[in-house]
């Protein structure tokens, strides 16, 4: 589904991206960990088509689409989302009115017209309470005054909402505890299918216990410098990020 | 000859039609002295540096639309806000046109300014407060009362609330080349009385209109006073609004402007405080765009003690357009315990747009809380990256960021359809549809 192969990219002429290599098919959920620093979330960015990275050299393609062209929206119509680490807030438009919108343009731009209100009501009110969330909470300004969990859990609604391809969660886990934790990664559970496939980003194992990766990478200066099973997350866990390091120099 | 030398030999005109011997005359006699001797303001002045009013002076308006002028309803309804029911009070070319009107003096009188100038009943409430607030030094207001004839007469009695709220709206249908208005608006809130009054000014062709327009509202003990100033004017349309607000003991009064269109708009609006435990608000959204300008002039006067201002305005400015925001806020010495605020916040959008924003603190007493800030930025490439990989393109998620940046000042305004309609006029002005009302 996701290929992405030798890509390189950099931010203002500062290489963050060193060449990266990473296949995703379809029902699989892929983690990808790594310290501080080692570019997960501008992997995660690129992805998604922020424009304030330059991708230098490499492609990426989903479904044998190369995704390079396309703008931010281009790609989320095709089926890609993000859950950002840090949402951002939108005073004066409502949870419901902004899942609206989004759903809305993406069907618009696959030649749809708008989901009818009472299929839309039923679709909230099913997701919401997957992610057992109030229905005040859905009348709120966007992320205003959100705490960090609800802004995480807010994320997961819309993905459930969206039913992406390829869904990207990016430090979700980050600001969570652990009851909240149990609930987003109930979410995301929900959403795994033979279509669909999940990038976890993550600095923690404590995620993983919860939505079980197939695929483990280690990045570390912009490369993908180790694979493996859920068992490499373990270790990592255990022996944190020094020994990678170490080999990686080696 | 200059816009000024035709003002003045049009007065000695304008004085054949008007009633020389009622008391209004003198008022008028003595401000036509002081438009003589200042003149229009100029850019060397401090509080005109950034506005010229150098090319209006240099324009051929008429002073005096020469013929009465009908329009259809139908053709001007939407500029009204028609969505709910509302007392209404029309001119066109500064002729008020019955017509299209609905005036009343059932319980509160919502009528006209040249009524209340020539009627008895009226007699006592003109005495007390015609130009008691309105500047009898500031040349524009000093014109305006020199040639003030018509307008809207407001007048609401003790604990008195009007059935519904009242439109003033001003038509210009084009028929002289240029015109120019000079509207004069007396409202008088009494005590523990409430009203709602929303403004519009619009010219209905290309042909340049030029309105220098005072209103003066007077809000007794406990009263309420909702007002909205609606400016989304033609391109060729300049606006020069004076209003002078007077407050007693526990009055609040709100006055949101919507600058959205115009050639050149001066916003001077005047807060005198008279009373303890006041509340003023002052609010504006302005979205601009070619080379629109809006220059916002505020003055709160804190005159008493234990009394409260709130002014939050948010400007987005876009092509050629060029805004100004000038905050003054001044505290007397007995003015103990005053709580003043205010907010400017700007958007540049293009490289071109150009703001000027100052607050001016003069504050003499030792006990106040008084904050002040001002910002100018861009749109955050983070949020509007937020929006897009949600699916929404660039041009829907720009409109809604600036929905979310003007929404502050939107949440206070009390007539819902008010909100709709500058929400659809924004939308309209942005060129988007986000598939719900904001």
């Amino acid at each position: 589904m996701l290929e992405i192969k030798n890509l390189h990219a950099s931010v203002e002429d500062k290489k963050i991206l060193k060449g990266i290599n990473l296949e995703v098919n379809a029902g699989e959920v892929h983690a990808i960990m790594g310290p501080n620093g080692s570019g997960k979330s501008t992997l995660a960015s690129v992805i998604a088509g922020k424009e304030e990275f330059d991708i230098k050299k490499g492609t990426i393609s989903l479904d044998g689409e190369d995704l390079e062209e396309l703008a931010p929206e281009e790609r989320a119509h095709k089926g890609i989302f993000l859950s950002f680490q840090y949402p951002v807030e939108i005073p004066g438009v409502t949870v419901t009115n902004f899942i609206k919108t989004a759903i809305n343009e993406s069907r618009k731009a696959r030649g749809l017209e708008d989901m009818p209100a009472n299929q839309m009501l039923k679709l909230i009110r099913e997701k919401s309470e997957l992610l057992e969330i109030d229905r005040k909470f859905l009348s709120r300004s966007l992320n205003e005054g959100f705490s960090g969990g609800e802004k995480k859990r807010n994320e997961i609604f819309q993905l459930a909402m969206m039913e992406p391809k390829l869904a990207i969660l990016d430090e979700t886990d980050s600001g969570l505890d652990i009851d909240a934790l149990r609930i987003v990664a109930n979410g995301v559970n929900k959403l795994r299918g033979k279509d669909n496939a999940i990038i976890v980003i993550t600095h923690y194992q404590r995620l993983l216990d919860y939505i079980v990766p197939d695929y483990v990478h280690v990045l570390h200066d912009g490369k993908i410098v180790k694979s493996g099973t859920k068992e490499l997350a373990l270790e990592l866990e255990e022996k944190g990020y020094d020994w990678i390091k170490q080999e990686a120099t080696v | 000859m200059d816009l000024k030398d035709k003002l003045l030999s049009s007065f000695l005109a304008f004085e054949n039609n008007v009633d020389l011997e009622n008391p209004v005359h003198e008022i008028r006699s003595e401000a036509i002295k002081n438009f003589e001797e200042k003149g229009f303001p100029s850019k060397k002045e401090e509080a005109w540096k950034y506005t010229s009013l150098n090319s209006l002076q240099k324009v051929d308006f008429s002073i005096f639309p020469k013929q009465e002028n009908t329009l259809e309803y139908k053709d001007i309804k939407k500029y009204f806000l028609h969505e709910i029911d509302t007392y209404k009070i029309v001119f066109v070319d500064g002729v008020y046109s019955s017509y299209l009107s609905e005036t009343t003096h059932d319980g509160v009188d919502v009528c006209l300014m040249s009524s209340a100038f020539s009627k008895p009943m009226f007699r006592q409430v003109i005495d007390v407060y015609f130009n008691k607030v309105a500047s009898k030094d500031e040349s524009l207001t000093t014109l305006n009362t020199a040639f003030c004839k018509e307008g809207a007469y407001i007048y609401i009695p003790k604990n008195k609330m009007p059935k519904k709220p009242i439109q003033i709206l001003h038509l210009a249908t084009g028929n002289e080349a240029a015109l120019m208005l000079q509207p004069r608006n007396l409202v008088v809130v009494e005590e523990n009385a409430e009203v709602q009054i929303i403004e519009r000014h619009q010219s209905l062709t290309e042909n340049e209109v030029f309105t220098n327009s005072v209103t003066e509202i007077f809000a007794a003990k406990d009263a309420n006073v909702d007002y909205y100033k609606v400016q989304n004017d033609a391109n060729t349309a300049s606006l020069i609004d004076n209003t002078y607000i007077s407050q007693k003991d526990n009055s609040v009064v709100r006055v949101h402007t919507f600058s959205f269109g115009g050639k050149l708009i001066r916003n001077n609006l005047n807060f005198y405080q008279n009373g303890e435990r006041i509340d003023s608000t002052l609010k504006g959204v302005t979205i601009l765009g070619e080379k629109q300008h809006v220059d916002h002039h505020t003055l709160v006067h804190h005159a008493q003690p234990n009394c409260e201002s709130h002014q939050d305005y948010k400007g987005i400015f876009g092509e050629k357009s060029t805004g100004v925001f000038n905050g003054k806020i001044i505290v007397d010495k007995i003015a103990q315990k005053t709580n003043a605020f205010q907010q400017n916040n700007n958007i540049l959008i293009s490289d071109k747009a150009t703001i000027n924003t100052k607050p001016q603190l003069e504050i003499f007493a030792d006990d106040v809380k008084c904050s002040h800030g001002c910002t100018i930025g861009q749109l955050d490439d983070e949020a509007l990256f937020y929006l897009r990989s949600r699916g929404i393109p660039k041009k829907e998620a720009t409109a809604l960021m600036m929905y979310a940046f003007a929404n502050n000042v939107l949440e206070s305004v009390r007539i819902p359809e008010v909100k709709t309609r500058i929400n659809k006029i924004i939308a309209n002005k942005l060129g988007v549809r986000v598939g719900f009302e904001l």
